[in-house]
């Protein structure tokens, strides 16, 4: 007589992942990193964020980037000469980043230098608003950007996300004279789904906005005792001014 | 199509358990539980899950999925509700944003039935 046994279960379905990414979170403890896991559709500018950004924070704090692409290490080499370690992570035909690339980014990162030297390490993740937010690589914060020309039905479409993160950069404002997007309407639809996120408008381009940025940071760096070594330099050495989400 | 990598990691977890086990267990059945509010769809899941599982221990083994609602709960009148993206996910009674997931967000190995 056939007998079928059930064994009650419960755990992740990304078990596998949770347990790499807890593993990696661990490790940025043990080191004193916060690391950041910045996430976009591709083309929203996370690249040149990341360029005014280490260049806004050089000398306050000690960085380095894990650069996820699918394809080429363009980006990588972008980065290269801002004065921080890049580890390049080709994905390959993976549209995202996974707790067990970004392990092995680590150890790249740790033939460049000793992580316990850094206080912030950013992972660049692959262009996409979809896959990267259900796959943890041990992140303290999630940072989504969006940009003006993608449209503002992004957050309502693109859900989990926005839900997930911790802050979302409205990129290339500059854009707005040009292109029919309602920053107002962005930035609501964006609480409707995460009504506690950080919300800022920024363009790299030009620099504004980005004090709003840096300074939401130096708060999250501030609540994990993290103190910037000097002051943040905006780039350009301005203080462009900020653009408000009404 | 991240419905492979969540494959792998569904896999993994299956190995972890048959190697809770003296002798090999035959799977008959893998039960998920797989909220709305993920980026998972489904049928995906079931292609990726068949092909990965073809030639190997598992290859008997049959996928069930059980959706799970996306249900919020006003945090203004205190109702549980369906969020609808056409409304911008908000309560339906006062218009409030979606704070709280009551459910939605599972993505979870339930059960699995063997012999």
């Amino acid at each position: 007589m056939h007998m079928s046994i059930s064994d009650t279960m419960n755990i992740s379905l990304l078990a596998a992942n949770d347990q790499q990414a807890q593993h990696n979170r661990q490790q940025f403890d043990a080191w004193g990193l916060f690391c950041i896991n910045v996430m976009s559709s591709p083309g929203a500018g996370k690249t040149i964020l990341l360029e005014q950004t280490l260049r806004a924070l050089h000398g306050a704090h000690a960085m380095a980037v894990l650069e996820g692409d699918m394809t080429t290490q363009l980006d990588a080499q972008r980065l290269t000469g801002l004065g921080v370690p890049v580890v390049p992570i080709t994905t390959g035909r993976a549209c995202h980043l996974d707790a067990a690339m970004v392990s092995t980014g680590l150890s790249l990162l740790r033939q460049q230098c000793d992580p316990a030297s850094l206080d912030l390490l950013w992972v660049e993740n692959v262009g996409n608003l979809v896959c990267p937010a259900e796959f943890a690589v041990g992140e303290h914060c999630k940072l989504a950007l969006l940009s003006v020309t993608e449209g503002e039905d992004k957050p309502l479409k693109y859900p989990v996300m926005f839900r997930e993160a911790d802050c979302v950069l409205i990129t290339k404002v500059d854009l707005l004279p040009h292109v029919p997007a309602d920053l107002g309407r962005m930035g609501r639809h964006v609480r409707q789904i995460n009504p506690h996120c950080g919300v800022f408008p920024v363009s790299a381009l030009t620099g504004a906005g980005l004090g709003d940025w840096l300074a939401w940071l130096g708060q999250q760096l501030l609540a994990q005792g993290r103190h910037h070594r000097n002051p943040p330099q905006h780039p350009g050495g301005l203080q462009r001014p900020s653009v408000t989400v009404t | 199509m991240h419905e492979v990598d969540m494959t792998r990691c569904l896999l993994q977890a299956l190995e972890d358990w048959r190697d809770q086990h003296p002798v090999q267990p035959c799977v008959e059945q893998v039960h998920l539980l797989v909220g709305e509010f993920t980026c998972v769809e489904p049928s995906q899941l079931r292609l990726s899950f068949a092909a990965a599982v073809k030639d190997t221990w598992l290859a008997a083994a049959q996928l069930s999925i059980t959706s799970v609602p996306l249900v919020g709960k006003c945090l203004v009148c205190g109702n549980s509700y369906r969020p609808d993206p056409a409304c911008g996910y908000a309560s339906p009674c006062c218009g409030h944003p979606m704070e709280t997931i009551l459910s939605g967000r599972e993505l979870k190995i339930q059960r699995i039935d063997y012999s």
